[in-house]
């Protein structure tokens, strides 16, 4: 049985973060899977962050965990208060319909 | 003194050109005119009392960069102080006979405003012209050169209401940056090989020049003659000699006071101005000399055969400038620069006279100038014709033979050609051809215009015969020009009479009292034995090497003064400067050396010059102009009276016979009355294809390649782009999204390979 190295976690957090992009542009329906997908691809740093600050032995990766969280979070509330104005303006959330910016 | 001569003309043009609106103009003629009289008469008090010690006023310290200065100064010595002489009086009298010739002009409408603006640009001109000849360094020089040139541009183009007027405006200004480019060739040449544009500067230089070598265009040259040409190159073009002289006639489409001021008196004598001011450098550059005198020479003969058939009045006289030119040039490039000045100052008075009696000629037969139209002319402005009369006497060499007695330009011509003969055969055959010419086409003039029965219309029109020329005017009689008008006429006709006679000792008289009168020092008299060549006073500085490190130490050897200097292009691209240290600067105005052995020999034989009985041998151009043989001295006046006899029999005796000769000698009447297609050749040579080069530039450069791109790109390749990048807005944020991340996948891509940012 190995120990969990540093290896493993920049693994993981890797693999999150191409699941979260690949949410993004794979995903034709919802965009709260967007905002999801994006808050998946912030975890993943995350744990970098954590992970590196573990290894390095320095506090201050942790500390940004802290930052990147708060940004998180309010991120996540004035996304969903978008959405919410979005839906009452055009009745639907779906990515295919989001297009006003086309060429 | 001097600041006051220098800046009157300048302070006149300001308030003349700009005040009149509010001083009116009349009053703006007058402070003009006023101006540049009391330049004239403090002029007349320098020249008058000048001790002939070069002194300089300097006045704004103009250009500093580098080891490059140049101050606005005046220099102020002999050659200074007889321009100024020269320039100020003509400027000064034909200001004021601008009065009457400008009063009304068929070129204008009642109601518009032009005399001020003429006097403005007269005044412009003559101080354009003061600081020209006042110049300390050439590239002051330079300033008053190209100020002249355009002075005479806004002159000769006037009348720009005339198609013709604009052209021979344009035509003077391209044929004179011609001569300009040679002259700042010359200017820049000196200026790599001296580091300095100071006169005195260069003139110290100028034995160091003369052994020295200059890499131009791949050949090598010797500098002080390369520099020398350069220079007179330009002195052509400003002088009009042969193959730059085509602007000059065209130029009299200028109204007559500025063809006497500027296209006889001064401004075309600029350029024997020039040679007779470096004649420190010209000494030391004998090819160069060579050069000058076969031009000059070449000049006055040409300009003398078309002037023979001419028609238009103000062409011939514009013709014999042009000889008279060539006549001067020849003197300077035999080496007696004195004469040449000598001829300069007396030719400014005469000419001036007789272009403006033509003007009051051609004032009086209501700006008709075909002589064809004139004739009878003598009982209707009688003042006028005694006025030409004394022009005419002046310019053909009146005088009595072998004695100092003569009108002015009986002196001066002379001169010209004894020192001519001393020089060169080939410019002492073609110059008493000349003087025989210009007998008798100023003869011809004169008998033409005032003598013979009226052609102009109202009495007998019967030979009139030139219907096209036929404007309503001929009917008026002529009449006499006004008192302001006359005046002039009068002052420059006591100039035409006694300035040969009074100033012949100090400009062609004993070498001594010429020496002392340009301040030359009479030391150089005693050491310059003929073993003392050039030669010996070619001894050339040490050159040394500003920025590379080699200093050739020359000189040390003493049969090859010739050291290398180049200017080279090093790596960096910069030039290696190779600078002539210059010795101090000869004194006084002009500078004569004397001959050197070989030469001594040739002028010796050729005056017949005996050794013994005590005569010293003459030992430079001045000095052996006085010894030529007495056939030599009569020839000019031999042939001044077979050119009156022959106009004579032509014009008075047998009207008839040009006619026939014209008929019977017909390619030569054509060839000279088509100025020797010099105008055809240049138009096909030149005109033609810079005309084709334009056109195809225009055609194939501008349409095609230029216009073209700039459609191709606008109409085919920008609107394609746009298509493309529009098909790219999906609109759908995920293609967005996917754009940035595929943009950053690159960067880091590019980032880790190309070393990770270091």
């Amino acid at each position: 049985m190995t120990t969990v190295g540093l290896e493993h976690y920049l693994t993981v957090a890797a693999a999150l973060f191409v699941i979260g992009i690949f949410g993004i542009f794979l995903n034709r329906k919802n965009v709260i899977v967007i905002l999801m997908s994006i808050e998946l691809m912030l975890l993943a740093v995350n744990i970098n962050l954590v992970a590196f600050s573990m290894h390095l032995n320095d506090l201050v990766g942790q500390v940004f965990t802290m930052f990147v969280l708060t940004v998180a979070a309010a991120e996540a509330a004035i996304g969903l208060a978008i959405l919410v104005v979005f839906f009452r303006t055009r009745g639907s959330i779906d990515v295919e319909d989001a297009n006003v910016m086309k060429g | 003194m001097a600041t006051i001569i220098f800046f009157a003309p300048l302070i006149g043009a300001l308030i003349c050109g700009f005040g009149w609106r509010f001083i009116g103009e009349r009053a703006a003629q007058i402070v003009a005119t006023a101006m540049v009289f009391l330049a004239a008469f403090l002029s007349w008090v320098i020249f008058l009392t000048f001790d002939g010690e070069t002194s300089r006023i300097i006045l704004l310290r103009w250009i500093e960069s580098g080891s490059f200065a140049a101050e606005w100064a005046i220099r102020l010595d002999r050659l200074t102080a007889i321009m100024l002489v020269v320039i100020n009086t003509v400027s000064a009298l034909v200001h004021l006979y601008s009065f009457g010739y400008m009063a009304h002009d068929d070129n204008w409408k009642a109601g518009e405003h032009y005399k001020a603006r003429f006097f403005a640009y007269l005044s412009f001109f003559t101080f354009a012209m003061l600081t020209l000849v006042t110049a300390d360094n050439l590239v002051q020089m330079f300033f008053g050169w190209e100020g002249v040139g355009v002075a005479s541009y806004l002159l000769i183009g006037f009348y720009y209401r005339k198609p013709s007027a604009n052209a021979a405006a344009i035509k003077a200004f391209v044929v004179n940056r011609v001569g300009d480019f040679g002259f700042s060739l010359g200017m820049f040449t000196l200026f790599i090989m001296t580091d300095s544009i100071h006169f005195d500067v260069i003139f110290g230089a100028a034995p160091a020049l003369a052994g020295t070598t200059f890499n131009f265009l791949g050949w090598e040259f010797n500098a002080a003659n390369l520099i020398a040409v350069f220079l007179f190159i330009g002195a052509m073009g400003k002088s009009a000699q042969l193959f730059l002289h085509t602007w000059l006639p065209d130029a009299m489409e200028g109204p007559t006071p500025v063809s006497a001021l500027i296209h006889a008196a001064t401004m075309v004598t600029a350029g024997v101005f020039l040679v007779c001011r470096m004649s420190p450098l010209m000494e030391y550059a004998p090819e160069a000399m060579a050069f000058v005198t076969f031009i000059g020479a070449t000049t006055a003969f040409f300009a003398a055969t078309v002037g023979l058939v001419q028609n238009d009045i103000k062409r011939v006289i514009a013709y014999s400038t042009c000889s008279q030119l060539g006549f001067m040039f020849v003197a300077a490039g035999v080496g007696a620069y004195s004469a040449a000045m000598f001829h300069l100052f007396t030719h400014a008075f005469f000419k001036a006279l007789l272009f403006l009696g033509a003007g009051s000629v051609i004032h009086a037969m209501h700006h008709e100038q075909d002589m064809r139209n004139y004739g009878g002319l003598r009982k209707h402005i009688p003042m006028t014709f005694w006025a030409m009369m004394i022009g005419t006497l002046a310019i053909t060499g009146v005088g009595i033979p072998l004695t100092h007695i003569g009108f002015a330009g009986f002196l001066s011509k002379d001169a010209v050609i004894e020192s001519a003969f001393v020089g060169s055969q080939y410019a002492f055959i073609l110059l008493v051809l000349s003087a025989f010419m210009t007998s008798f086409y100023s003869w011809r003039l004169m008998f033409m215009t005032f003598f013979g029965k009226p052609r102009w219309g109202g009495h007998g029109a019967d030979s009139h015969g030139h219907g096209q020329d036929d404007h309503g005017h001929h009917a008026h009689e002529p009449h006499e020009s006004p008192k302001i008008m006359l005046i002039p006429l009068a002052v420059l006709g006591v100039g035409a009479v006694f300035s040969g006679m009074l100033w012949y000792n100090v400009f062609f008289g004993k070498e001594e009292a010429v020496r002392d009168w340009f301040g030359m020092e009479v030391a150089a008299l005693h050491e310059a034995g003929a073993e003392e060549g050039h030669a010996a006073t070619a001894e050339p500085a040490a050159t040394t090497t500003t920025k590379g490190a080699v200093t050739d130490q020359a000189a040390t050897t003493t049969e090859a003064p010739v050291t290398e200097v180049q200017t080279a292009e090093t790596a960096s691209g910069k030039f290696v400067q190779h600078t002539v240290q210059a010795g101090p600067a000869p004194k006084g105005a002009l500078l004569m050396l004397p001959y050197s052995p070989e030469e001594q020999a040739a002028v010796e034989a050729r005056i017949g010059f005996v050794p013994g009985d005590g005569a010293h041998a003459p030992v430079n151009p001045l000095a052996a102009a006085h010894e030529v043989p007495k056939w030599v001295k009569v020839s000019p006046f031999v042939a001044m009276v077979l050119g009156f006899l022959l106009a004579y029999l032509f014009y008075i005796r047998r009207p008839d016979l040009p006619g026939k000769l014209a008929a019977q000698q017909r390619p030569l009447y054509l060839f000279l009355l088509n100025k020797w297609y010099f105008d055809q050749i240049y138009d096909a040579l030149f005109i033609r294809p810079a005309i084709w080069l334009a056109r195809f530039l225009w055609k194939k450069g501008d349409g095609v390649v230029i216009d073209g791109t700039i459609n191709g790109v606008a109409m085919g390749i920008v609107p394609l782009l746009t298509r493309a990048l529009n098909r790219a807005q999906s609109g759908y944020i995920f293609t967005y999204a996917f754009a940035m991340v595929i943009g950053i996948a690159i960067l880091v891509t590019w980032a880790t390979l190309s070393g990770g940012g270091e």
